[in-house]
């Protein structure tokens, strides 16, 4: 069975025909045309695919389309305040070396920026458990915690 | 990895999902929070012809406290029970089982009827629910009904839910006065399933413990609670000898084998972590 929807992503209306059974990531990626959400394990483990659904990070790939219907969601695109500039969480990534082949990256600065938004004092252990939840197949896991505590730091310092 | 093609109906009240859970019977699935559910669909362990997704049924999302229980509803995320001051402060068990459950991730979506519905062996809610003496609330076809949480769990994946019945929500007991709360596990990495896991509660007056609950999981193919550890810890006080306390809760444990890890194994900590858990507990309730 398949449906004509419309999804709200990152502020723009996309309307969509979809299957009941396409998976939400897919069609972020494939009807949508945002490639910036990646697809990996397809069955939530990876982290790769993660979005912000009313701003909570969720796996894309653990949601049916016709289920983010009226809901606001952002990706990777929509992470960054304005075009050629960068989130306090990308631009961390980007001074501690927090990628290599970039592919996980997507998944951990929608989770990072989400987690610190709430989070903004949490403990290291804490942001080592919270970036537990994306896999980094270049294992560059030091780059992306220096990262995560770079931007932990600018945010508790725009707070004060 | 794709789910196999189904039907998803958006229900929006308790009695739209009864009527089409009715109506579809056992070609029919309610859907949660799906963070086991898709992935079994994906992996095509499972498939089903009709989806009723409860997410916006915003009937199941409530918290109260009524009298000497708190009610959960089914669709509040792991995510709220984990933070949610009231659910901390009256279900401490709860809140300090979540995040035990995958990464923050998942429990932003995952459900706490969810997971216990579900019912998987080795996951934690199941276990929160059965050391706790918790009340299942189910609506049906035959209108609504209550299940002791020792009726609940059946087998792996199997709970005492007849067709066309939700887990509409879940009653916690609370307690009140010295108590500890405690949920340890082992697993490979942290938010895998767990190899073994403990939750234990423990209520203290003096050098007596007055009431004990202790519940595992990962262990069979239901929770499996430890009454005669409870009873052995409640004889004992709060000087008991914990390694007698966890060698009764594993005694007629029979974990089975599998890659990751085997059944002697699960045994032999079992009652390393029964013992931990409430040494823990003990001092958290004496503090």
């Amino acid at each position: 069975m398949s449906r004509n929807i419309t999804l709200n992503i990152n502020g723009a209306q996309h309307t969509v025909d979809v299957e009941d059974r396409m998976l939400l990531s897919d069609a972020i990626r494939e009807k949508a045309g945002l490639t910036g959400t990646h697809v990996a394990c397809e069955h939530g483990v990876c982290g790769a695919c993660t979005i912000l659904l009313d701003g909570e990070a969720v796996r894309s790939c653990l949601m049916f389309t016709v289920q983010a219907a009226g809901h606001e969601i952002t990706t990777v695109e929509g992470i960054a305040p304005a075009p050629g500039e960068l989130s306090v969480v990308q631009r961390a990534m980007q001074d501690n070396h927090g990628l290599q082949c970039g592919f996980c990256t997507p998944g951990i600065v929608t989770s990072l920026t989400a987690y610190l938004r709430d989070f903004p004092n949490a403990s290291d252990d804490e942001l080592k458990e919270a970036l537990s939840g994306n896999l980094c197949r270049c294992t560059g896991y030091m780059g992306i915690i220096n990262a995560a505590r770079q931007a932990q730091k600018e945010i508790q310092g725009s707070a004060k | 990895m794709k789910p196999a093609p189904f039907e998803m109906h958006l229900p929006t009240s308790v009695s739209e999902v009864v009527a089409l859970l009715d109506e579809h019977g056992d070609l029919a699935k309610p859907i949660a929070g799906g963070q086991s559910l898709v992935p079994m669909m994906s992996l095509r362990l499972a498939s089903f012809e009709h989806l009723i997704d409860l997410n916006g049924v915003s009937e199941l999302n409530q918290v109260s406290v009524n009298g000497d229980s708190l009610r959960i509803g089914a669709m509040v995320r792991q995510s709220t029970a984990e933070h949610d001051p009231q659910i901390v402060k009256s279900a401490p068990l709860v809140a300090k089982a979540i995040p035990h459950i995958g990464h923050f991730q998942i429990r932003n979506r995952g459900t706490v009827g969810g997971s216990i519905a579900h019912a998987d062996p080795s996951s934690e809610l199941p276990a929160v629910a059965l050391a706790l003496d918790a009340t299942i609330e189910a609506v049906g076809p035959n209108g609504s009904r209550e299940i002791a949480a020792k009726d609940f769990f059946v087998s792996t994946w199997e709970t005492s839910l007849i067709d066309g019945e939700i887990l509409t929500g879940v009653r916690f007991p609370i307690w009140s006065g010295k108590c500890g709360f405690v949920v340890e596990e082992v697993a490979r990495r942290h938010g895998d399933f767990a190899l073994v896991g403990v939750a234990a509660a423990v209520q203290v007056d003096g050098s007596k413990v007055a009431k004990a609950a202790i519940a595992l999981f990962g262990v069979g193919g239901t929770p499996v609670r430890a009454s005669e550890a409870e009873q052995a810890l409640i004889a004992g006080g709060t000087s008991a000898d914990l390694d007698a306390v966890g060698n009764l809760a594993a005694m007629n444990l029979a974990p089975s084998d599998d890659v990751h890890a085997s059944g002697e194994y699960r045994k032999a900590v079992a009652a390393t972590i029964v013992a931990r858990a409430i040494a823990k507990a003990l001092k958290e309730a004496q503090s």
